[in-house]
């Protein structure tokens, strides 16, 4: 009988939790049905398309439209005179918003090369792009800022709209000089540290912008329903927060918009940000016709968002027996044109790399964030601590190799360990942590003892490099999740989620969940979202935050409905709610005083999660039960007959939300094994090797795509996607030929393995796995080419040239 | 865009369709008006392999056939091959190969196709259809982009299914996995 567990030793009770179930989806998508935005797009709506700004930063003197107006099928084209003058963000983000209110829909000023100008409806695609050529621009051409090292205190500013607007003071924004945000984070006596050091890593690293690159570009569209409401059906991670920016852009009440979230074609953080929503809400808004919007794959790399760009000062100082005292790690974060994400990714950079190394006696992170007039960046798997990652761990592998060290032994003189306060995470108390073990298996599997470094194989040279990774699970005391479990006829059940499933499988997983703590299969569970006027409320899916906080809100509603269930069946059999087991099937009434708590065997608990110890202990009655016979028993197919089609009609719902205090951070081990072609310095990744502690594994198959995919993703950014720009500024990498992301002939089969700890305040032990999967690549792919060629790459990608001359 | 419009007569998923259309407008663009919507378009460069459809039996890519290079022939879509796409399906899902699932139908289409070349490469040979290498699979499906997967899954899936239909090499492959 499968049990809700609270520790370790009980794991090997689950039986719906670790199974590789099947997605739910699985056989409409790969039978082709039209489960995407724009399968679902209604024939007659109105073709959205979007005049893109050719500067980079410029003012619009004047606008001319009325030669596009004349277009047959042309209804309507939209300026920035049309549009409310009330400044929003796309940033899917929490209340109070991080980010600056520094948008308009569309806006006098363009601030980078595919910033939007002008908005066009019309009846026919034909049409729309016939009158995007017709619309007259003049602008008044200014003077950009394209290199982000110059842009803080440059005398060009960027943002000088008297309507700016920050939410609070806390992100130290500074404007006039450019600065998103900044902060300091720091711990111990650096100096003091520094001057016990007997080497310093004293290097720069640099990540690019790179593309999210989900198959499905962004796309959106609206209508308006019955009620006269504008209703958006959009491909996004965060439909709660697109209905916030939807309002916030139209200047309506956000009782006056819906979201709806059909499957999504990948989002992998892109979709945390707003899109192309506001302008079909825009259009639908103001001629009352439904309209779409599908954006091309050029505007999707070059006119939405990116990944951050960084540049990373890392002083890394230790004893010449590879113990690492100080780390001092500044982060410059290259925002683009408008403020989505800045604030928040920059500050990954250092709380998600530096606690690797919380020994250190000494530790500083500081940072800025600038505008500058290149798109602007957003959210990206891994959300600054990719970047972060690639600097700290290229600096202790530069590190172990100055000092001759084995780069994996001197992270095991390093390494953090569980039951420690982490001084750069909040001072958060680290329950589960498997990193070591993480590391070890991944040596074993890759024959790490067995191999040299550097391997001269005549026409090529095989490296070997590692690296480690950490993130979070959901931001702390800031997302929400939650569910609502309803009761239906027969005894199934529907999980009514806010959670948006991407492809990453969340759907399935919350059904794991709940057919776990309801003892039943997962058929019987029913799950539908995301509507925003049906769906209970979910900060969204990013931040690892899924299975972590939605899966625990399960759990919770789970324990409710139990508890309802068994208080209604008692009413029927006579008898009292303590004396009622629920067995997944039956309501079972035994004598008084059978199902009495014993009180010993209480587990050892953080106390965060009061009411998962509250399930496990109602489970726990279930062990203690089978050997008395009970007294009168009912099936759930009766009592759920009874409730809902019955006279006695009740309809049991059971509504609950989960935030959490900490954000449990999940680890991974990576082991790259490259060759390097000594005529043409190309890179070719031959194996990889890679252990993942993501805490409890809800679904191996789901989990291991996950980690296979976002190690494909860091192996694009550490070897091919190199985001280049003009030098006036238009992004060069506009399309699929010129960005080049892994296709199968660059990935070689990826090898994962699990090292699963229990992390006490998740559910059933579970952290999250979405996005510690895409760090390690990057920083172990470039110290595998160090040791081939005794070239260390700090800028990415590791183009063949950096890799056969040095930068 | 010409502007004129040409009378074009073709064969989807095995019935006949005829309709006035611009002689450049894409074959992708015409399925999908069709109905077709497992078709998808993810690059506008001929890059990604989402649109592949089959002409006259061949996996081309739709977005690159103008309607008046497809007008009167033959063209194929994952809605006409429902059944015969079943058993491959079943091994992607297993495996969890599909994650978002929005470049499936594409490869889905390249895969068929690329056994039934096998097969009829064989045929004309004389010889017994071979289970094709990690290498040729690689190569043939090079054009198929996925960005959920790392194709590793997919791989799996793909291994699995070729084993199941070339069962004379399907002994070789399993004890290939379990080395």
């Amino acid at each position: 009988m499968s049990m809700i567990v609270t520790r370790e030793s009980e794991r090997a009770n689950l039986s719906c939790v670790g199974a590789p179930v099947v997605k739910r989806d699985a056989a409409a998508l790969l039978s082709g049905k039209p489960v995407f935005t724009n399968d679902l797009a209604p024939a007659d709506a109105l073709i959205v398309k979007i005049l893109h700004s050719p500067h980079a930063f410029a003012r619009i003197r004047d606008i001319d439209t009325s030669r596009a107006l004349k277009v047959p099928g042309v209804v309507a084209v939209y300026t920035y005179k049309d549009v409310p003058n009330k400044r929003f963000t796309l940033a899917g983000q929490s209340y109070p918003e991080a980010s600056p209110y520094d948008r308009l829909i569309l806006d006098q000023v363009v601030r980078y090369v595919g910033d939007e100008v002008a908005i066009v409806a019309a009846e026919t695609e034909d049409a729309a792009r016939s009158a995007l050529k017709l619309i007259k621009v003049d602008y008044e051409v200014m003077e950009p800022v394209l290199d982000f090292t110059r842009a803080k205190g440059n005398p060009v500013v960027i943002h000088t709209e008297d309507n700016y607007h920050v939410n609070g003071a806390w992100i130290n924004n500074d404007r006039a000089r450019n600065v998103v945000a900044s902060g300091l984070s720091a711990h111990g006596d650096l100096e003091a540290a520094f001057a016990e050091c007997d080497i310093v890593v004293d290097e720069t690293y640099h990540t690019l912008a790179d593309n999210q690159g989900m198959m499905e570009t962004f796309r959106s569209f609206a209508e308006i329903d019955a009620y006269g409401r504008i209703t958006v059906t959009a491909s996004t991670q965060v439909p709660f927060h697109v209905r916030r920016m939807v309002a916030n852009a139209l200047d309506i009440p956000q009782s006056r918009v819906r979201v709806v979230k059909p499957r999504i074609g990948g989002g992998f953080g892109a979709k945390q940000s707003g899109c192309n929503e506001i302008f079909c809400a825009f259009v639908t808004a103001k001629t009352g016709r439904p309209s779409k919007v599908v954006y091309t794959r050029e505007e999707t790399l070059a006119s939405s968002n990116s990944r951050h760009e960084m540049q990373m000062h890392v002083r890394l100082g230790a004893k010449n027996d590879g113990t690492i005292v100080a780390i001092d790690l500044y982060t410059l974060s290259n925002q683009g044109a408008y403020g989505e994400h800045g604030p928040t990714t920059v500050g990954l950079s250092g709380h998600k790399s530096l606690p690797l190394y919380n020994h250190a006696k000494a530790t500083r992170f500081a940072f800025d964030v600038v505008y500058t007039n290149t798109m602007p960046a957003g959210a990206y798997r891994g959300y600054g601590a990719t970047q972060g990652l690639f600097a700290v761990e290229s600096a202790v592998n530069e590190l172990a190799d100055r000092l001759g060290m084995d780069p994996c032994e001197i992270r095991f003189k390093n390494l953090v360990t569980p039951g420690e306060r982490l001084a750069q995470y909040d001072d958060n108390e680290l329950y589960s942590c498997n990193v070591s073990a993480c590391l070890r298996r991944a040596m074993e599997m890759i024959g790490w003892d067995d191999k040299p470094l550097a391997r001269d194989l005549g026409d090529r040279v095989r490296g070997l490099g590692v690296a480690l990774s950490m993130q979070g699970s959901a931001i702390a005391k800031i997302d929400i999740g939650s569910v609502d479990l309803r009761l239906e006829e027969t005894g199934f059940y529907t999980l009514s989620v806010g959670a948006t499933d991407m492809g990453t499988g969340s759907d399935t997983i919350l059904a794991q969940f709940a057919a776990e703590a309801l003892r039943c299969d997962t058929d019987r569970i029913v799950v539908h979202g995301v509507d925003t006027d049906v769906s209970p409320f979910d900060t969204g899916s990013y931040a690892s935050a899924s299975t972590y906080l939605t899966g625990m809100a399960t759990i919770k509603a789970s324990e409710r409905l139990i508890a309802e269930l068994r208080q209604r069946a008692a009413g029927f059999m006579g008898v009292d709610a303590d004396d009622v087991l629920f067995d997944g099937e039956r309501l079972l009434a035994f004598a008084p005083g059978t199902l009495a708590e014993g009180g010993a065997d209480i587990p050892e608990f953080s106390g965060i999660y009061d009411d998962v110890e509250a399930i496990a202990r109602s489970y726990r009655l279930a062990e203690r039960a089978p050997e008395a016979e009970p007294v009168a028993e009912m099936t759930l197919a009766e009592l759920a007959n009874r409730l809902v089609a019955g006279g006695d009609g009740d309809c049991l719902t059971a509504h609950a939300a989960a935030s959490s205090p900490t954000s449990p951070p999940p680890f991974m081990s990576g082991i790259a094994e490259v060759d390097v072609d000594k005529a043409t310095g190309k890179v070719t990744v031959v194996d990889y090797v890679s252990v993942v502690d993501c805490g409890t594994v809800v679904n191996e198959n789901l989990a291991r795509v996950q980690a296979e995919g976002g190690i494909a993703q860091g192996i694009g950014m550490a070897l091919t996607e190199d985001v280049q720009y003009s030098g006036r500024g238009r992004m060069r990498t506009r399309s699929l030929m010129t960005y080049k992301m892994p296709t199968r002939l660059d990935v070689p089969d990826i090898r994962v393995e699990f090292a699963p700890s229990y992390e006490p305040t998740g559910p059933f032990g579970a952290k999250s796995i979405g996005e510690v999967v895409i760090n390690t690549p990057s920083p172990a792919i470039a110290s595998a080419v160090a040791h081939a060629t005794g070239h260390y790459v700090r800028t990415l990608p590791i183009t063949p040239e950096k890799a056969l001359f040095g930068e | 865009m010409s502007g004129k419009t040409m009378d074009i007569s073709i064969n989807l998923n095995g019935k006949r369709v005829a309709a006035s259309v611009s002689p450049d407008l894409s074959l992708l663009a015409f399925v999908r008006a069709q109905g077709c919507k497992s078709v998808k378009c993810a690059c506008e460069t001929t890059n990604c392999g989402l649109c592949t459809v089959w002409l006259d039996g061949q996996a081309v890519l739709s977005c690159a056939v103008p309607m008046a290079r497809a007008n009167g022939h033959a063209v194929m879509t994952l809605e006409g091959l429902q059944a015969e796409s079943a058993d491959f399906a079943r091994c992607m899902a297993e495996e969890g190969a599909e994650q978002c699932g929005f470049c499936s139908p594409g490869l889905i289409m390249n895969v068929l196709s690329m056994e039934r070349e096998i097969r009829e490469r064989a045929a004309a040979a004389g010889e017994e259809p071979q289970m094709p290498s990690d290498e040729e699979m690689d190569s043939y499906l090079a054009g198929n982009l996925c960005r959920c997967t790392g194709y590793t899954s997919q791989r799996r899936a793909i291994r699995r299914y070729m084993a199941s239909r070339f069962a004379a090499c399907a002994q070789a492959v399993v004890a290939g996995q379990e080395e």
